[in-house]
């Protein structure tokens, strides 16, 4: 028996639980609910561990297993497996997703805790985690999709939770609707990668994929821009990213779970399990790369002028996925899944950091109404502070690394935009995250009289010590500059692998085929003859330390030197007006799209439809009554008009039978 | 014989309860359920018995019924209609059991039921023009009268409108059956209507099968109904009493495809691939049009009616594609569609017996008054949606694959749709489930009872059961599928049609012959 066929057990652990709360959670009382809640994820943690082990001792250069639970949809020469994979990749995301999942139901048990429908919130919440471990799981594209189009489905219920405020409806319906956005752009991927391989199992596609699809031709840069595509609107990046924000009117745990450290980041998941097709694709590459880095630097200068704690940090997660997409964008698959993992560290302590700080105010959430908190929650405040010093990428806490690392394959592998995106994003993201804490916990109390901040419980403490630990000392995963050190490398690479010079051979020889004769030679050289270069990246790192701390001294000048200075610098100017109306995007899109649609519709049926179509139908009628009635005439009641009109008939029919048409 | 008296047991059960006093209402509410539910449950015999390895008709009985013009009793089953009997005898039950609370003839609302169950399960296993035509224009009345005699306050309106637009329809597809009728005599020397002969025998040019398809097409695509053939479809939802409305929704749509697939197809393959762009095109119009329309809707059942115009476009467009990924995705979705709208219609009806409106703007807040309720709203809006791990997107997801296989535009056009169908399905549910209650009336409403609870609890099951294991019901299909697709392309299938041309057919072809011989 090989571990492997444990992996089933992972994603149902939650399922059961959500099952058992959801039907029977009003009558076992709350706190069998929590126990039921957080046994599910606490189990598949120690599975996946188990498996984690087990990968350890995997024989070098032999494929990773899969377990074929049945065969779920069979149609002609289209079979697909209810399958999943375990290979390094998806036991990295595994141990994120069971491992900070755990910690996040442990603290929602003393967030949620006086709610009335608490069961409704953990069935919501293991339900998700069964969603999530199906699309990290999933051994072929279809069991990925069902985890994504699940994940979508649990973040509308958990956005929608508290469904009597019609804000937190329109934001869950609008998460769902721009997600499906980008699952239409997936579909198509499915699609397309069916018609060229024949197949949607990961492992077969992936194989193929060099030999199959042509270098920078037109199928693989259309499949992969559709999966990119997908992923925009999964992982909130522009122009689908306007859904996040909104999703903050979730309960804070699930902003911290789902919009924070997991979901959010399966787009980047998708495009390093696809990396083979994408490596096929240039084109896309540099798109994906501009998208992220775009995205990176936007919504930081968003983050700058937001005035919610919780919608700053969902500003911040936006440009920090934009990050990871940076990464792999210039193929730096292994650098977008290192941020992936530091930041679910790090985003989460601090989303659950702001919710401590909600939960103790009396869900105030406005940082202009709080200030000088850090004595009122000592606890909270290290782990916040720890968590922005990391995000902030200094050393050595674990952003440092992660960041640091996209920044220089930015450089190295793409160009000095993409850098001068990443190294100014970075400088904005210190700041605005500084400017975060300076006004929340430093500073003169702006707090109302009538609230009195008070530190929460243990349960919801120690899960923030445990991630800001993690937020810490994540970065021993990728220790640069030594060869060898850098774990997590060193672990994926035998996912990652990617023959080019193969692909790109293959790619002539499929071309001249149809009569091109094109020559790589140039792509695979450049290729070739990237070496790492130790002193840039020191240089660079110093380099980008020193942005980071800039960054905190501005936010530290203007929030706690002369607080009063950012009121007046930025009253009456559009620049800023424009930047804290979020670009106006929101309206622009309501206006372009949303009401076009809704007025489109309307007249469709109103008009069209009422009128047109049945318009049509009932003129018809109308026209056949005025004939009948004159019709009418004919039924005389005489038995000889009628035998006539038989005849009559009857002739004609037999003429027009002779008549070919 | 199985197959026979499983379709006539509801008539026999109709005829039954003539003979139970009308004041015992309890007595023929509790007869008629239970005929419908041994119908049911005998029909799974069918199932059990089926061979999934051949495309052969299956359970068939042949009796020579008008000898003189080669009209015979011809019923049979195949892949292709086996699960649409038996969803068939499902719905008839879980309906009367929804009509229990009916108020007005109670014993002629049953017994039309029963008898509009005959005449739908005769429609799907005709083997014989003939014997087809009547099956398809006797379920007709029994479907008029109950929306014109239980229906709502336009229900007269409603019922001519339906009954004449279908009426309209056939007539065009009879003088269709009459000409191939003669024309087979024509060519063959035989007077039959027997659809398996014909179908195998029958020699067509280009012209003439252009025009019989659109003959065939207009019955059909009105049935579907098709853009722009649907505006019927709505009023008659509006006025139809809950169990018209689940029929309606669940199997009697399911006549227009079922049509398609066992006639136009198969008898004119040329016309078909003729015409595929247009059928496409309207399809593709119906999936965004009929999503479009439904959003704007105020009323629920026609918000869902209009779902079922986009949702009958995608089983469009799986049937021609042409491949078996298609047309496996549009026969399972004929099921999925059966089950959500069916479900969503039972829905409906329970709020609507409850506030007496279906308005969505009377509603609101919902959630909190009748859980159990919106737990199953929500179910069955998710399937309607296309989730995966639903039925729906099983369905949705192998049309529009076979659909891209074929012809790309169509396909990228229509899988737009998914997004439209969570636009009006989310925020009907939002506005009539979520939010503040506003209405007063609201607050006080019940949860579902058990009997409303017995009608839905089946529907779920298959929701997740064909989301998550479809083989069972897939499986069925396969064979069907494949004969069918060596009919429509005829260039790589003339070896393999004279192989399928089974000796049943051969010796069927010599007692007609013989019969027709001996009378002249």
């Amino acid at each position: 028996m090989s571990f492997v066929s444990l992996a089933f057990l992972v994603p149902l652990f939650p399922l059961i639980g959500s099952i058992i709360n959801g039907f029977f959670g009003l009558k076992i009382g709350k706190d069998r609910v929590s126990w039921v809640a957080c046994a599910g994820p606490v189990m598949s943690f120690a599975v996946t561990l188990i498996l984690l082990f087990s990968t350890f001792f995997h024989p070098e250069g032999t494929p990773y297993p899969e377990q074929s639970l049945f065969t779920w949809i069979a149609a002609g020469d289209l079979v697909i497996d209810f399958g999943f994979q375990i290979d390094p990749l998806s036991l990295v995301m595994m141990m994120v997703v069971t491992g900070v999942g755990s910690i996040i139901h442990i603290y929602s048990i003393g967030y949620m805790y006086e709610e009335y429908s608490y069961y409704r919130y953990f069935a919501y919440l293991n339900l998700f985690l069964f969603s999530m471990l199906l699309l990290v799981m999933g051994n072929n594209l279809l069991v990925m999709f069902i985890g994504w189009e699940g994940v979508g489905v649990c973040s509308y219920f958990l956005i929608g939770y508290y469904f009597e405020k019609k804000s937190a409806c329109d934001a869950g319906v609008k998460a769902f609707v721009v997600n499906r956005v980008g699952d239409f752009a997936f579909l198509l991927g499915i699609f397309g990668i069916f018609k060229m391989f024949g197949t949607i199992d990961f492992t077969e596609v992936m194989t193929a994929a060099p030999t199959t699809l042509i270098y920078d031709g037109e199928a693989a840069t259309l499949i992969t821009l559709a999966l990119f595509i997908g992923a925009t609107g999964k992982s909130a990046q522009i122009p689908l990213y306007t859904w996040l924000p909104d999703a903050m009117e979730g309960p804070t745990p699930v902003s911290a779970l789902i919009h924070a450290a997991t979901m959010v980041t399966a787009g980047v998941y998708m495009v390093v399990r696809c990396s083979a097709l994408f490596n096929m694709a240039p084109l896309t590459m540099m798109i994906i790369a501009l998208v992220g880095g775009g995205t990176a630097l936007f919504a930081a200068t968003i983050g700058c002028t937001q005035w919610d704690i919780k919608r700053v940090l969902a500003y911040s997660t936006v440009s920090q996925i934009g990050y990871m997409f940076l990464a792999c964008g210039v193929g730096a698959y292994t650098a977008a899944i290192f941020h992936l993992v530091t930041h679910a560290f790090f985003k989460a302590c601090l989303f659950l950091g702001s919710g401590s700080v909600i939960h103790g105010m009396h869900h105030e959430q406005d940082i202009r109404k709080m200030g000088g908190l850090k004595d009122h929650f000592p606890i909270t405040y290290v782990t916040f502070l720890v968590s922005t010093i990391a995000i902030a990428g200094i050393f050595p806490f674990s952003g440092f690394f992660s960041k640091d690392e996209i920044l220089y394959h930015a450089l190295m592998d793409g160009n000095v935009i993409y850098w001068g995106m990443g190294i100014s994003g970075a400088f904005i993201t210190a700041f605005y995250m500084f400017r975060l804490v300076f006004l929340t916990f430093h500073g003169p109390s702006h707090v109302d009289p009538h609230v009195h901040p008070h530190e929460s419980p243990k349960v919801m403490t120690l899960p923030l010590i445990i991630l800001a630990f993690l937020a810490l000392t994540g970065g021993i995963l990728g220790i640069p500059l030594i060869h060898g050190w850098h774990v997590l490398h060193n672990w994926l690479e035998p996912v990652l692998a990617f023959d080019l010079e193969t692909a790109l051979h293959a790619s002539e020889v499929m071309l001249a085929e149809h009569g091109h004769h094109t020559s790589f030679a140039e792509v695979l050289h450049e290729a070739q003859n990237k070496s790492h270069n130790i002193w840039l990246e020191i240089t660079l790192m110093i380099f980008s330390v020193g942005v980071a701390l800039a960054g905190i001294a501005t936010a530290w000048f203007f929030y706690i030197k002369k607080p009063e200075l950012p009121g007046k610098l930025t009253k009456g100017q559009w620049g800023f007006d424009l930047v804290e109306n979020k670009y106006y995007v929101d309206e622009f899109y309501d206006e372009t799209i949303v009401k076009p649609v809704v007025k489109g519709s309307d007249l469709l049926w109103r008009q069209a439809d009422a009128r047109g179509v049945d318009g049509v139908v009932n003129g018809v009628a109308w026209v056949i009554k005025l004939f009948s009635r004159a019709a009418s005439s004919f039924q005389s009641g005489f038995v000889r008009n009628y035998a006539l009109i038989m005849v009559m008939g009857f002739i004609f029919l037999m003429i027009v039978s002779q008549i070919e048409i | 014989m199985f197959l026979t008296f499983l379709t006539f047991l509801p008539l026999i059960g109709a005829l039954a309860l003539a003979f139970i006093p009308k004041e015992e209402e309890g007595a023929i509410k509790q007869t008629a359920l239970a005929v419908a539910v041994a119908d049911f449950l005998l029909s799974l015999q069918l199932y059990a018995d089926f061979d999934t390895s051949t495309a052969e008709m299956q359970f068939t009985m042949d009796v020579p019924w008008i000898t003189d013009w080669g009209i015979s009793y011809h019923v049979g089953i195949d892949g292709i209609s086996l699960l649409l009997y038996i969803m068939t005898t499902m719905l008839t039950a879980i309906s009367i059991l929804a009509s229990f609370g009916i108020k007005k003839h109670v014993k002629e609302y049953m017994m039309a039921m029963l008898a509009l169950s005959t005449g739908m399960l005769g429609v799907f296993i005709s083997l014989d023009f003939f014997l087809f035509y009547v099956f398809w224009e006797f379920q007709l009345v029994p479907m008029y009268l109950i929306i014109g005699v239980w229906g709502g306050p336009r229900r007269i309106y409603a019922a001519v409108k339906f009954f004449i637009y279908t009426a309209v329809g056939s007539l065009l597809m009879l003088v269709a059956i009459i000409w191939i009728y003669f024309h087979f005599h024509e060519t063959v020397g035989v007077f039959t209507t027997d659809i398996m002969l014909i179908t195998q025998q029958i020699n067509l040019d280009m012209i003439e099968q252009k025009w019989l398809f659109c003959a065939f097409f207009l019955a059909f695509a009105i049935k579907v109904p098709m853009f722009p053939f649907h505006t019927w479809l709505p009023d008659a939802h509006v006025e139809a009493p809950t169990a018209g409305s689940v029929i309606l929704a669940g199997v009697l749509l399911k006549m227009g495809t079922y049509g398609f697939l066992r006639f136009n197809l198969p008898l004119f393959p040329l016309a078909s691939v003729e015409f595929l762009p247009y059928v496409c095109g309207l399809a593709v119009i119906g999936i965004i049009y009929g999503a479009l329309v439904a959003m704007m809707q105020e009323d629920l059942k026609k918000l869902v009616a209009y779902s079922s115009v986009s949702h009958l476009g995608f089983v469009m467009l799986g049937i021609f594609a042409f491949n078996h990924y298609g047309l496996q995705g549009a026969l399972l979705q004929n099921i999925n569609h059966g089950i959500t709208s069916g479900a969503l219609f039972l829905l409906v009806g329970m709020i609507y017996d409850r506030r007496h409106t279906r308005l969505i703007a009377d509603f609101g807040g919902l959630a909190k008054v009748i859980p159990v309720f919106t737990v199953c709203f929500m179910i069955m809006t998710l399937s309607s949606v296309g989730l995966p791990g639903t039925n729906g997107f099983i369905g949705e997801f192998l049309v529009l694959l076979g659909m891209f296989q074929n012809e790309m535009s169509y396909a990228i056009v229509a899988t737009s749709g998914v997004i439209l169908a969570a636009c009006y399905m989310l925020w009907m549910f939002q506005r009539v489930m979520f939010l503040e209650i506003t209405n007063p009336e609201n607050e006080k409403l019940t949860d579902m009872t058990p009997r409303e609870l017995c009608t839905m609890v089946p529907l779920i099951l298959f929701v997740f059961w064909i989301g998550f294991y479809p083989k069972p019901f897939t499986k069925t299909f396969d064979a069907s599928i494949e004969h069918l697709i060596t009919q429509v392309q005829p260039e790589d299938a003339h070896g393999s049609q004279d192989h399928h041309a089974s000796t049943e057919t051969t010796i069927k072809m010599a007692q007609a012959t013989a019969v027709q011989n001996g009378t002249h």
